[in-house]
């Protein structure tokens, strides 16, 4: 039983499709023809697929494409948008960074600058210092040569009178007898000369 | 009846259920028919409501809606360019249809509506009149120099414009009769398997035993009528581009 029912599914298209091959019109009995080539339910199936297609090519038309075309748009013009605003973002994070390595350098020639300034500041006051000092230093070398040179005449001065009262007090020793001073004093000056 | 519940044929049977008669003419709503409005309306509905919220990023279904229409759109696009996307609605309800169509078919029970060859033969004239009427229209009797290659020897000329001619005219052929053919041959086979299945089981203890190899095939079968489902769909889409391509541009 199994054997022939497989055995009549095998030749059964092939029956078919010589039957219409050969042209016979069989009626539409059920087993008869083989159904795909059964010209009976033509146009039945045409007209059912213009309808039906017909109606579903303008729902889509009308309908979903615009709707799917519009989401996908959407979507494409939000990426874009995006990436605009990221490259912008990127933008200012470098202008950010640019402008901070400006002032970094700014900062940097500023601190030299006032390095130097104080640095200048410092040696000329140091310079200013050390010449006072030394004209300080100058001047009380000078007072004390002055003073010096000023003893030194005093001192002269006295060698005279002492020299004076040393040949008087000599005279009177050996001569006696009170002396001239005046005549001391001219020799006394003549011989330190 | 055993032998009806396993005849491979039974399935392509067209019974009327709303029987109208037109003209002469018997148009009556049949269980294909019937199949037709179920392809349109899961079609329709599954395009329709998985958009439906529009979302930005999109979910599940939303992604298989917005793949299925970019994979339309960019193999029409590459087949036939940018000026090729005026017909990008036809392409997609062709695609969209079809592939429906295969996938209800698999289910059992269910009619398949793409293995009658006066549905697919109906669809592929649909392209090919497209063709023909949007290529006289824009080039005129310029569209012939679609059956004359450049750069052919003179005396070769007669030949290679006839091969062209039947070419072209085997075209509508072959569009609808491979789609009918795959979807048919799918389903007896199909059908054969799961009936060995059946008549098996009904012998006894062995036969049960036995029947695990069909059933097994039965299983493989389905997963590749599947995938036949969907590359036949492609491959109705992909040529229906290409063919439009020639109505675009009828110089090649």
């Amino acid at each position: 039983m199994f054997v022939t029912s497989a055995f009549a599914q095998e030749t059964a298209p092939a029956a078919a499709e010589g039957e219409t091959h050969a042209g016979t019109t069989v009626p539409a009995e059920e087993h008869g023809t083989f159904p795909p080539f059964n010209a009976e339910t033509f146009p039945s199936q045409i007209l059912w697929l213009v309808i039906t297609f017909g109606l579903f090519y303008l729902f889509l038309k009308r309908v979903v494409m615009p709707r799917v075309g519009g989401i996908i748009d959407v979507r494409n013009d939000r990426i874009t948008q995006d990436l605009d605003h990221a490259a912008r973002l990127k933008g200012e994070a470098d202008a950010a960074v640019a402008a901070y390595e400006q002032e970094l350098a700014e900062a940097k020639a500023n601190a030299n600058k006032i390095g130097q300034q104080a640095n200048d500041a410092a040696k000329s006051e140091a310079e200013s210092t050390r010449k006072k000092l030394e004209a300080e230093l100058e001047k009380k070398l000078g007072e004390a040569e002055a003073s010096i040179a000023s003893i030194k005449a005093k001192a002269m001065k006295e060698v005279g009178t002492i020299a004076e009262d040393t040949t008087s007090a000599i005279v009177e020793a050996l001569v006696g007898g009170k002396t001239d001073k005046a005549e001391i004093s001219a020799a006394v000056k003549s011989a330190s000369r | 009846m055993a032998a009806d519940k396993v005849d491979p044929i039974h399935q392509f049977q067209i019974h009327p259920i709303i029987p109208l008669h037109i003209g002469g003419y018997d148009v009556s709503f049949t269980n294909s028919a019937l199949f037709m409005v179920v392809t349109v309306i899961v079609a329709s509905a599954f395009l329709y409501m998985s958009t439906a919220s529009r979302a930005l990023i999109p979910g599940r279904l939303q992604s298989v809606s917005e793949m299925a229409y970019e994979f339309v759109g960019n193999m029409l696009r590459d087949a036939a360019g940018k000026q090729g996307m005026q017909f990008f609605p036809l392409v997609f309800s062709l695609f969209m249809f079809v592939l429906v169509a295969n996938l209800i078919g698999l289910f059992p029970y269910f009619f398949t509506v793409t293995s009658h060859i006066i549905v697919t033969f109906t669809l592929a004239a649909l392209v090919i009149g497209t063709v023909l009427v949007y290529g006289f229209a824009k080039h005129g009797f310029g569209f012939l120099k679609l059956f004359v290659p450049h750069g052919v020897p003179g005396y070769l000329l007669p030949l290679v414009v006839a091969i062209e001619i039947i070419s072209f005219v085997s075209r509508p052929v072959s569009l609808s009769v491979r789609l009918f053919a795959n979807m048919l041959a799918g389903h007896i086979t199909l059908k054969v398997f799961s009936g060995f299945v059946v008549s098996l089981s009904a012998l006894g203890a062995v036969g049960i035993a036995g029947s695990v190899l069909p059933l097994a095939m039965a299983v493989a079968l389905t997963a590749l009528e599947l995938l036949v489902a969907f590359l036949q769909a492609y491959v109705f889409a992909v040529l229906t581009c290409m063919y439009l391509n020639d109505a675009l541009h009828p110089s090649h």
